[in-house]
């Protein structure tokens, strides 16, 4: 059977092929239709890979956790569900130990995000220097955002461990008694922020470092002949110049406080890990959620906890828009 | 042409991004069709084992052993150090029916909860050849109402009191075994008294009389048949005298300042073992071989062992073969093989986990067995003396073990934060409640 392509390559008018391709005009409104496909289809093919794994572990894990959020059903036995309603909702709103989790996620994430991100603004300032061996210092700058959760929390563990812990090593040498850092709650929130703030400084220092880069030279020079001091330069160019990295990196550094997780389970290891301390002392809502779902294998009960921590985030989300807008009209 | 062959290519790859990207997808979902980790292939059967703490089989090397009289089994095991770390993954594994071994370990505490809700993924080993030798209210641990039984036993804890005979010399405590047990015999506030006695003579304030009370209320509880839940399965744990009783004393043992306010298998613990900061512990037997690995070559003969007041069974577990397993057959004969009298035997003289095999317990290595690092003491006497005061029936519930550590946090309340006892028994209570309910 003849095929239309090889009988009028140019797309002449010639006799109706038998097979049904229809005729010229026919050929011609297939054509543009495929044409129009792959201008505005192919794009969509191209996005689909993300799309379609977004849908399968994001999209319907949401969905699915929201259903059984509303269902008592037991890890061992997924597969027994009883209808319970908001009932998980109004117990977790009625539970001080939610209340706890959320305070205690608070206190940590400010312990471990504001002097992150001031640490990181200072050692960007100082990386964009002119200095011998910068790639060096950048790449090592960058090194503790490599090391895995786990080995690090692990080392933090030991070094605050209290008989035996070198921090508590130190502290003698001036005197100071040994300090039970797991079981005293401040102590513990301090020591768990500072395995975030190990971890995260130089990943956001570099982050702030690309964007000072991006502010033209002449600035500085502009500020040096009116006399400006380095450290007003610092406040009065490098700061306004890079605004808009430093929200993004408070954005992302809020979202990666509110679900802190490993770090205080390694930090508690065992039992203690999971509820965050015999007192919940260092409870954050991750731990609540894992307790709750992997401890007492009540999966609806962290399902509650999970979609808690998610309309959270976009409360969190809007309040930024929101005062970002307000600041934005008064500048 | 070139016009076609370029829409023909775009389409091409076009296609190609949707399928593989669908195929991510499946692929995904598909990884865990195989379900256990182990298999056969060019005649080599390869068994994997998920175990936790220190059950022996890797460690004295049995499992080399059965390879070398087996050259066509390769065993593959995978020991994780914390129970608790090692049942949450077990549990996510059922769970999703993926990621399982051949042979999982299962531990005492989450016995009756896997023979309740997840004995259809347990090969059923009840009236396996070769395996009538266990003492029946081990066995009666892992047989769930229908009579299956879902695991074979390795070990079983009798419990006595570790104890360093130099540090009890320097607060003037005897240090002869059986003298030692003459201290506190019949009755645990006395072993508590003792503890008093060690504080108030004691030359050094930074040794403690034991490592925590949590170890005591273990000791306490587990002696009694009935512990958290009654044989109806339901709690009684807030009325249990025993519970009470436990919790008393332990508290007592915390509030009097004897504690080194550690949490056994926590951090703190090892290095306290090394270190020296505490001077007796509650000892089950298979905690033997924990103490002479942490506490090194330099404390050897330093230690010691003597009676407990009283005779419970604390711990011991059950070696469980998965439905799944595409090897059941060899993986039960490795299960009853590890299980065997001799080989439980020899558990014990390495490390000295003891046998829950009655054949075993008739064995002279048993009987006559003597722990070099702790003084030469005549564990298998000690030990087997312990095991004939548990009480014959030990009725399990579904959320011992967890129950078991909220007891333990409950103490530590007590001890490391200074909660009153009243204070810390009330977040236990709501905790329990919680995490049972």
């Amino acid at each position: 059977m003849a095929i239309s392509t090889s009988t009028s390559p140019d797309g002449a008018p010639g006799t109706a092929p038998p097979d049904g391709t229809g005729t010229g005009a026919e050929r011609q409104r297939r054509r543009t239709l495929l044409h129009r496909l792959d201008v505005h289809g192919a794009p969509y093919a191209f996005v689909a890979p993300f799309f379609v794994v977004f849908a399968a572990f994001s999209f319907y894990p949401l969905i699915y956790t929201s259903w059984i959020s509303l269902h008592r059903v037991e890890l061992s036995t997924l597969n027994v569900m009883e209808w319970v309603g908001f009932d998980n909702y109004t117990a977790l709103w009625e539970d001080d130990r939610f209340w706890n989790a959320l305070l205690n996620t608070f206190t940590i994430g400010v312990l471990s995000t504001v002097p992150q991100l001031m640490m990181a603004l200072g050692l960007a300032h100082l990386l964009n220097y002119q200095l011998r061996g910068s790639t060096f210092f950048r790449v090592a700058a960058l090194t503790p955002y490599a090391t895995s959760v786990g080995a690090a929390a692990l080392v933090f563990t030991m070094l605050f461990e209290r008989d035996f812990g070198m921090i508590n090593w130190m502290l003698s040498l001036v005197g100071i008694d040994n300090i039970d850092f797991e079981n005293n709650k401040w102590a513990a929130q301090t020591a768990i922020s500072t395995i975030v703030i190990w971890r995260w400084t130089g990943y956001n220092a570099l982050l702030y470092l690309a964007a000072m880069q991006a502010i033209p030279r002449d600035r500085y020079e502009a500020a040096a002949i009116d006399g400006a001091s380095r450290w007003q330069q610092f406040l009065k160019v490098t700061v306004p110049g890079i605004r808009s990295t430093i929200v993004f990196t408070i954005v992302l550094s809020t979202i990666g406080a509110t679900q802190l997780f490993g770090e205080p389970l390694i930090f508690g290891q065992g039992p203690n890990g999971i509820t965050g301390g015999a007192d919940n002392q260092y409870q954050t809502l991750g731990l609540l959620l894992y307790e709750e779902g992997w401890k007492n294998y009540q999966m609806g009960r962290a399902a509650t906890v999970a979609w808690a921590m998610f309309l959270l985030l976009i409360v969190l989300f809007v309040v930024q828009r929101v005062v970002k807008r307000v600041l934005a009209r008064k500048a | 042409m070139g016009k076609v062959r370029r829409k023909l290519r775009t389409r091409a790859v076009a296609a190609v991004s949707v399928v593989s990207a669908l195929g991510l997808v499946v692929g995904c979902g598909g990884s865990d069709g195989g379900g256990t980790g182990g298999g056969k292939k060019d005649g080599k059967t390869t068994i994997t084992m998920g175990l936790f703490g220190v059950m022996g089989f890797k460690e004295t090397g049995l499992l080399d052993k059965y390879m070398k009289e087996h050259p066509d089994v390769v065993i593959k095991a995978d020991v994780a150090g914390d129970e608790q770390t090692y049942y949450t993954a077990l549990q996510t594994h059922l769970a999703a029916g993926s990621g399982l071994k051949d042979i999982q370990g299962i531990e005492i505490g989450r016995a009756k909860e896997l023979s309740d809700t997840q004995k259809d993924k347990f090969v059923d080993l009840a009236g396996a050849a070769g395996t009538d030798h266990f003492l029946p209210w081990k066995q009666s641990q892992v047989t769930t109402e229908d009579k299956k039984v879902i695991g074979l036993g390795t070990d079983i804890g009798p419990m006595a009191v570790c104890y360093r005979k130099d540090l009890f010399a320097q607060a003037g405590l005897p240090t002869d075994r059986d003298e030692v047990a003459k201290l506190w015999e019949g009755d645990w506030s006395k072993y508590v008294e003792a503890g008093k006695t060690f504080k108030k003579k004691s030359k050094d304030d930074k040794v403690a009389f034991m490592d925590s009370s949590s170890g005591l209320f273990n000791a306490m509880i587990y002696g009694n048949s009935q512990q958290f839940y009654d044989k109806k399965g339901e709690l009684i744990y807030e009325t249990n005298p025993v519970v009470k009783d436990a919790w008393k004393l332990a508290s007592e043992a915390a509030t009097s300042d004897l504690t080194a306010k550690l949490r056994q298998f926590q951090p703190g613990w090892d290095p306290g073992l090394a270190n020296s900061t505490f001077a007796s512990t509650v000892c089950p037997a298979w905690m033997l071989a924990h103490i002479s690995e942490k506490a090194g070559p330099k404390n050897k003969g330093k230690w010691d062992v003597a009676k407990a007041p009283q005779g419970a069974n604390w711990g011991g577990s059950f070696l469980g073969v998965m439905e799944k397993s595409p090897v059941k057959k060899e993986a039960q004969d490795l299960v009853a093989w590890l299980t065997a009298p001799e080989q439980q035997a020899y558990l014990f003289k390495e490390i000295g986990n003891f046998p829950s095999s009655q054949t075993a317990l008739e064995m002279p290595e048993v009987v006559d067995a003597k722990s070099d690092y702790f003084a030469g003491a005549p564990i298998g006497q000690i030990f087997g003396t312990a095991a004939k005061e548990i009480p014959d029936e030990q009725v399990l519930g579904r959320k011992d073990g967890t129950i078991k550590d909220i007891f333990s946090q409950g103490l530590t309340l007590i001890e490391a934060q200074g909660k009153s006892p009243n204070e810390a028994w009330k977040t236990t209570d709501k905790r329990i409640q919680k995490a049972a309910g």
